[in-house]
């Protein structure tokens, strides 16, 4: 092509004078690096700052909170933890913890079955209507949930499931997510059809090649499934504020509202120290697990 | 199921022989049995409710009485309503520009990242952060302390010679307050915008810049229609989340779209009208007319996305 013509035209052209073009090149390299490098780490502070603040807030008395940009706390202290910690209106800071725990972690669970035999039948089976399904399953990612909520809501209501945690969790397990139903079949669709059709050949069933062959070779892309069915579960507002009423089965994203709700409003103290609280498991699984996150968001976006 | 939808790919061309067919239906009955949990879900769960919801979208309705017909009277008094044409223009607000400033951020921040410096991968990592945790009820209790009155961003722009003020309770500065939190969290555009930069092929680049064209023309001429895929991708998917917002706005306007109605979001003023009033028809109705809102622009941004996103034919 002619690009690689002119590029070689250009530098045999620079030939000349080649010394001080390459010390200036290295100038201008380094320049440009430093540059670069100012401006990702003004942005790395704009990012982290709401968070860092957060923390060091969380250790401050009230009164020194609002107001105060800078990070460091003339007197830190963990009152309001303590305050945090002690629960609202009799009911613990740790039942509202294993709340969100216990609907987290069985959100993770059904994720995971059901989205995965879900995607199987999706990208190995060959059966009538394939296409159709898969269609409206995708459909179903461009739905606004407002059409669902309130015949959702009447039927959880007349079956008496109102303040359990059954409306929560049904979903997980019959696969109502389609995103990671969609991921998972794009991770199943990388698997050479030679690992599992070897497996066919040898007489094994769809059951047990989905059982032996393709649940292990999924695990990055249950990884991913996972923590964000984790964080999505845990960050959760609007499911447990249409259903759940009695406090103390409360996950922590209501309880930090109705905590809000009763200490006065400029107490941001304790409503800080409580945000951490809750907020702590979130950022553990992103500074263990970023890259299956991340990795994660970036291949989802470019084959969607 | 019908005979024509059987001959996939690989399906005999000419009548199938009797073990074939046994092994077709087989693979029929396996896959519907994978797919049960999915086809349960789907139709208790999605389809269902949204047929009902359309009806329910015709009736007066709350949960007690039986639903009343009442014909188009919810969506005519839609019309009439100030409460919920100010929930249509807060909410526009919000997407329209919102969604362009937010997009915006998340490419200029990919393109930096994208420039071959060292340290990619943790800015890349940290500035995901915000999108993991933006979104929680616990951010938006700090939004609400660090734009309150005498809060930080008070207390910095006095100090910079602005208005004294917190924004929380100006209804003029509450829209401003939600595009920066949902601007706050730009990573998860921008991780998709730099694995889509990286698709773009160096040679073209070089082989502009060559031929004389500066970093702009480069980037309007061949990094834009490249990206162009990953652009409508965005586009489509933030647009998209923007008409949903629920916790932030709930938590920072107290839970009833204050101050002066200025952050009664659509999906907060439908969960008020629904399940505060009782009111379930009238909010069916809210909810059929977002759902036809979104499927127009994602029908339009499919339509007109063929005069400008170009998919380059080589690669897959």
């Amino acid at each position: 092509m002619s690009t690689a013509t002119s590029t070689t035209t250009a530098a045999a052209l620079s030939d000349p004078a080649p010394v001080s073009r390459k010390a200036r090149r290295q100038q201008g390299a380094l320049t440009r690096s430093v540059v670069l490098h100012v401006l990702s780490i003004a942005v790395l502070v704009v990012a982290l700052y709401p968070a860092v603040w957060m923390l060091v807030s969380s250790l401050k008395p009230t009164n020194e909170i609002v107001g105060d940009p800078s990070l460091l706390p003339s007197s830190a202290g963990l009152d309001n933890f303590r305050t945090a910690l002690a629960g609202i209106g009799g009911v613990s800071f740790w039942t509202f913890t294993w709340n969100s725990l216990l609907l987290a972690v069985l959100s993770v669970v059904g994720t995971v079955l059901s989205s995965s035999v879900t995607a199987y039948a999706f990208a190995r089976i060959d059966f009538a209507g394939r296409r159709v399904w898969f269609a409206l399953m995708i459909g179903t990612l461009l739905l606004p949930f407002h059409v669902l909520i309130i015949p959702q809501y009447i039927v959880f209501q007349k079956l008496g499931l109102v303040d359990t945690f059954v409306p929560l969790l049904i979903g997980k397990f019959l696969a109502a997510e389609a995103f990671f139903v969609f991921l998972m079949v794009q991770f199943m669709r990388n698997v050479p059809r030679e690992l599992d059709e070897a497996a066919r050949i040898d007489g094994c069933g769809h059951a047990r090649t989905f059982g032996s062959i393709m649940l292990p070779l999924l695990r990055p892309a249950i990884i991913t499934s996972s923590i964000f069915a984790f964080i999505w579960s845990w960050n959760d507002f609007l499911g447990p504020l249409l259903y759940l009423n009695s406090p103390e089965k409360y996950p922590l994203p209501l309880a930090l509202r109705l905590f809000v709700d009763q200490t006065s409003v400029s107490d941001y103290g304790a409503q800080i120290a409580m945000s951490v609280l809750a907020l702590l498991p979130v950022m553990l699984f992103f500074l263990v697990f970023q890259r299956f996150l991340v990795d994660g968001v970036a291949t989802q976006g470019l084959k969607g | 199921m019908s005979t024509v939808e059987l001959r996939g790919p690989s399906a005999p061309a000419t009548p199938a022989a009797p073990g074939l067919k046994r092994a077709r239906r087989a693979e029929n009955r396996i896959g519907y049995a994978f797919l049960a949990p999915w086809l349960i879900g789907f139709f208790v769960l999605t389809a269902g409710p949204m047929l009902a919801s359309l009806y329910l979208a015709f009736t007066d309705y709350n949960l007690f009485r039986a639903p009343e017909w009442v014909g188009l009277e919810n969506f005519t008094r839609l019309l009439d309503d100030p409460r919920y044409l100010q929930s249509v223009k807060v909410t526009l607000v919000y997407v329209l520009i919102g969604t362009p400033v937010k997009l915006a951020a998340a490419l200029a921040v990919a393109l930096l990242l994208n420039s071959g410096m060292r340290g990619q991968g943790f800015y890349r990592s940290a500035f995901y952060a915000p999108s993991l945790i933006g979104a929680s009820v616990s951010i938006a209790i700090v939004w609400k302390a660090m734009f309150s009155d005498a809060g930080i961003v008070d207390v910095v722009l006095t100090g910079l010679g602005g208005q004294p003020g917190g924004w929380v309770g100006d209804p003029d500065k509450t829209m401003p307050m939600m595009i920066l939190l949902a601007t706050w969290q730009f990573g998860a555009p921008m991780v998709i915008f730099l694995a889509g930069l990286k698709q773009v092929p160096k040679e073209l680049h070089e082989a502009a810049a060559v031929d004389g064209a500066g970093a702009l023309r480069r980037f309007w001429n061949i990094t834009v229609p490249m990206l162009s895929p990953v652009i409508f991708f965005n586009l489509l998917l933030e647009t998209i989340n923007a008409f949903q917002v629920f916790a932030s706005a709930y938590v920072i306007s107290g839970g009833q779209g204050g101050p002066a109605g200025s952050t009664l979001f659509y999906t907060l003023y439908l969960y008020l009208r629904g399940f505060q009033d009782s009111r379930m028809g009238y909010a069916s109705a809210m909810a059929w007319v977002l759902a036809l809102v979104i499927g127009l622009i994602t029908a339009v941004m499919f339509r007109t996305s063929n005069a400008w996103v170009h998919y380059s034919g080589e690669s897959k």
